[in-house]
């Protein structure tokens, strides 16, 4: 059930497999530890991890033009230090690839002290890079239209997962 | 020292119907191929990111083979792929590894501890069940029958001679007939068909 306080990775898996998901290419954030784990656990995604998040991006590309549905989870900070990788192997190539991104950082009621945030939205901008803000369970439909503007501008869209997801708190 | 231009004639004979990700090698591939719509003649997207892009058509693609042509300049960029590569275990992907010492599209410059670095021995330790280093053609000549007899991820470490490039990048002549995101939709039309 949709709970409109948090964001459950449930409800992100759900999104995931109604587009047709097969490849799930990651990195740990602070944000995603449950993500993870229902992911790990479904026969029908391939998890693969990554050690650095550049690599992610030249997968995915390979991924697509192999025929298979990839998505890219990483952080914020390791979607800034793949900025190169981004440009060429993500945007040049046409590759409609949707990265969900922990937005380590972000305070919906405060002052934003962790530079990791402070530069996520302009760097995003300075790529031209469409992106979708989601806090919780209410927000998820922005995944779909992530998805679906990934296809019809053959270009990589941004999920911004903007809330720890709860699980932390089981 | 292997001449590359030499050793892709030679492996020519085994492409067969696999996909090919030429790498730095795909100024000589593409006078060498006969099936150019699975070729993945890329050029240099963003440096370090061929072993990656080798892993993800490998993975979408079990049934069919994926010949990467790496370079030292490139893995020195992303050796952590290779322990994504070997982690994920594709039995259809063959990861060569063009290793000339040096930066050969920028005047030539060494890659870091050049000449010193025993990539094969970094792949085996990062999980490659396969991994050998050649430097004469002849050598690997003979032994491609037992590589290719035998199931991937192998890496197979070449000592290739440099070929420096040293004209400014606007005046260097363009090698690849079609644009990079026509090579894609090539590739996905081909392997989709």
């Amino acid at each position: 059930m949709a709970d409109d306080a948090v964001l459950s990775p449930e409800v992100v898996h759900t999104k995931l497999k109604e587009h047709g998901v097969t490849h799930i290419i990651w990195l740990p954030d602070s944000e995603t530890n449950w993500l993870f784990l229902l992911l790990n656990a479904d026969p029908d995604l391939t998890l693969i991890g990554v050690g650095r998040e550049g690599n992610a991006c030249a997968i995915a590309a390979g991924l697509y033009a192999g025929g298979a549905k990839p998505v890219i989870l990483i952080q914020n900070t390791g979607m800034m230090e793949a900025g190169d990788s981004i440009r060429g192997w993500l945007i040049s190539l046409n590759i409609p690839v949707v990265l969900l991104v922990g937005y380590r950082g972000y305070t919906r009621h405060g002052i934003t002290k962790d530079t990791a945030a402070t530069f996520t939205e302009p760097f995003l901008n300075a790529f031209r890079i469409d992106y979708y803000l989601v806090e919780s369970d209410r927000d998820a439909d922005r995944l779909s239209v992530a998805f679906t503007e990934a296809q019809r501008l053959s270009r990589p869209v941004v999920g911004l997962i903007a809330d720890e997801f709860h699980g932390f708190n089981r | 020292m292997i001449d590359t231009a030499k050793m892709l004639e030679v492996f020519k004979r085994y492409r067969d119907d696999a996909i090919v990700v030429p790498g730095r090698g795909g100024s000589h591939w593409v006078n060498l191929t006969d099936a150019p719509s699975l070729d993945a003649t890329l050029g240099d997207p963003a440096m370090g990111g061929h072993a990656a892009f080798g892993l993800g058509i490998a993975l979408a693609q079990p049934a069919r083979r994926v010949y990467l042509f790496d370079s030292d300049g490139d893995i020195q960029m992303s050796m952590g792929m290779l322990t994504t590569i070997a982690e994920q275990a594709p039995k259809n992907l063959y990861h060569f590894v063009l290793d000339n010492e040096v930066y050969a599209t920028t005047g030539g410059q060494p890659v870091p501890n050049a000449g010193r670095i025993d990539y094969a021995g970094i792949a085996a330790a990062a999980g490659y069940q396969h991994a050998r280093s050649y430097s004469d053609l002849d050598e690997l000549t003979r032994e491609l029958d037992g590589i290719f007899a035998t199931d991937g991820p192998y890496f197979i470490h070449l000592r290739v001679r440099a070929e420096i490039q040293n004209e400014a990048i606007g005046t260097r002549k363009p090698w690849n007939p079609r644009e990079r995101g026509q090579v894609i939709a090539d590739l996905r039309e081909a392997l989709s068909s």
